[in-house]
């Protein structure tokens, strides 16, 4: 076992073992802050694969905005007692058996797609901002432009919504 | 285990130097900042016409050890209410995001000890200034988790209002770094550092680009005229309110250290790092080691400067209200760093290809 393999094993595990944590506990607040854990692990992947601009902004985005936003809705609503009602039992049961069966179909679809050649962990460049910035603006301008169009509406519909009530 | 560690073939030489490197930029900032308090009260003092800390040591200056040894000596309390994990693990978040940051810093240039070069800067990232902007932002839950779990309701209001401020100065601050991107054409903090050393410091560049950081980053420190979380007049003490002793300690303290690594930031960003004003560094016979001695003391001299602004202003200025804070965020700040972004971008688009022809 090398080096990048030790950390994968790691990364892996605790990656798992936090989102685990982030869908059995109570309390909210330790369900974000295991999620941001999350981030961080899969962050550490994305450097393994030597695509250091898609770990960094993942944090950036996701733990270092997103993940604030929701904490703050989370303290506003103040859901630091345990109130969640007690649910139905059916309901349970309808859930269980939904996720159960897209599990199935996505075990169903991996198993018959060739399998990808991967790359060893730290030999392609691509991640590296130079070329992803390259190849961004070149190969892939429309959809680049299209999503921030896109990304432009949606902040557009934000305000609309969040001035409604003047 | 071992045999797995072993057969790694780390270069152990690197990974000792980066560690005594690390020791010593942590150290260094933790000095540092343990004096800005000392500087705080002396300027403050001056400011205000009177003598400041004068009765420990000379002129006062073991006054940062007396108050070290008086929080370290206060009775630690965790309210029966608080959450206590997230109560202790507050002041802990607060203070490893004030110190992560310094591991791309380029403290100075390399230098050489028995044959073997060592460069002064703990990680050479080429997303260096992504990496910085990252730390800023996971700084607001040493805030955010403090206030929350001290249940208490001045220290929530204080969170979600340094939570709020802090994700509204972020946008303005990235703005700005990149309208600095597009001068300096690497994300890398040495590349940049290296850049303003043959082509002029990127304050002349960039001056509304760097109005703007500094604005942000008396924000992100939560400094006055911005210190809104710790608004004494309305929320009592603000986030770390229900804290006591040491975790206190930290909460003031990441506050220091944090304005300690904004300050080098901003030397580093806008003012040459460690270039040394009007001195050649490539072209002068002294020993590298000198040299990296003296481009550290020339850093170290931009960021004391940084840090008297940063008291400076603390001693001056009123603190904002909280509309006010928000409307200079949203209403000019984000807008006057689009501009600066569009300028900057349409002059650097100029200077490579020319006028556009139709």
């Amino acid at each position: 076992m090398d080096k990048s393999q030790l950390m994968f094993w790691f990364l892996s595990a605790l990656a798992v073992f936090s989102s685990l944590m982030v869908i059995t506990r109570k309390n909210p607040v330790y369900s974000v802050l295991f999620l941001i854990i999350t981030f961080f692990a899969i962050s550490g992947h994305y450097v393994l694969m030597n695509a250091q601009f898609l770990a960094i902004v993942n944090i950036i985005v996701y733990a270092g905005a997103i993940m604030v936003l929701f904490l703050f809705v989370l303290m506003l609503m103040n859901l630091n007692k345990e109130s969640e009602q007690q649910k139905n039992k059916y309901l349970l049961w309808s859930g269980a058996i939904a996720g159960g069966m897209l599990m199935v179909i996505m075990i169903a679809a991996l198993n018959t797609t060739e399998p990808a050649v991967v790359n060893q962990p730290g030999a392609g460049d691509i991640g590296l901002i130079k070329n992803l910035g390259t190849k961004l603006f070149t190969e892939y301008v429309v959809p680049f432009e299209i999503s921030s169009i896109l990304f432009l509406s949606a902040m557009v519909g934000a305000v609309v919504l969040g001035k409604k009530g003047d | 285990m071992i045999s797995t560690l072993l057969a790694m073939q780390m270069d152990w030489a690197l990974v000792l130097e980066k560690f005594l490197l690390i020791v010593v930029v942590v150290s260094v900032s933790l000095g540092f900042a343990m004096y800005s308090t000392y500087a705080e009260r002396k300027v403050a003092a001056a400011l205000q016409d009177r003598s400041g800390p004068n009765r420990f040591g000379w002129f006062g200056l073991l006054q940062p050890v007396a108050d070290a040894i008086k929080l370290f000596s206060k009775e630690d309390i965790i309210p029966n209410k608080a959450n206590k994990v997230l109560f202790v693990m507050g002041p802990g978040l607060a203070m490893l995001a004030a110190l992560m940051t310094s591991a791309v810093i380029p403290w100075g240039d390399k230098i050489v000890l028995g044959g073997r070069e060592i460069s002064l800067q703990i990680a050479d990232l080429n997303i260096g200034m992504l990496y910085v902007f990252a730390v800023v932002a996971l700084g607001v839950y040493g805030v955010m988790i403090g206030g929350w779990s001290s249940n208490n309701k001045f220290s929530l209001l204080a969170a979600i209002r340094g939570a709020s401020q802090n994700i509204s100065y972020e946008l303005a601050m990235g703005l700005s770094l990149i309208a600095l991107l597009f001068v300096t054409g690497s994300l890398s903090l040495k590349d940049i550092v290296v850049g303003q050393q043959t082509n002029g410091w990127n304050i002349l560049y960039q001056p509304l680009g760097f109005l703007i950081f500094i604005v942000c980053a008396f924000a992100e420190c939560n400094r006055t005229p911005f210190d809104l979380p710790e608004a004494e007049n309305e929320l009592n003490f603000g986030y770390h309110q229900e804290y006591s002793s040491m975790k206190l300690g930290f909460y003031l303290f990441a506050e220091y250290i944090n304005m300690f690594i904004s300050s080098v930031i901003m030397a580093t960003l806008y003012f040459g790092g460690y270039d040394i004003p009007f001195f050649n560094e490539a072209a002068s016979s002294l020993h590298p080691n000198i040299l990296a001695l003296m481009g550290f003391g020339a850093l170290m001299a931009k960021t004391v400067f940084f840090v008297f602004v940063f008291m400076w202003v603390r001693w001056t200025i009123p603190r904002f209200r909280y509309d006010q804070l928000m409307n200079l965020g949203w209403k000019s700040l984000i807008p006057l760093a689009l501009f600066n972004m569009l300028i900057t971008g349409a002059v650097v688009l100029y200077l490579q290809n020319g006028w556009p022809k139709f």
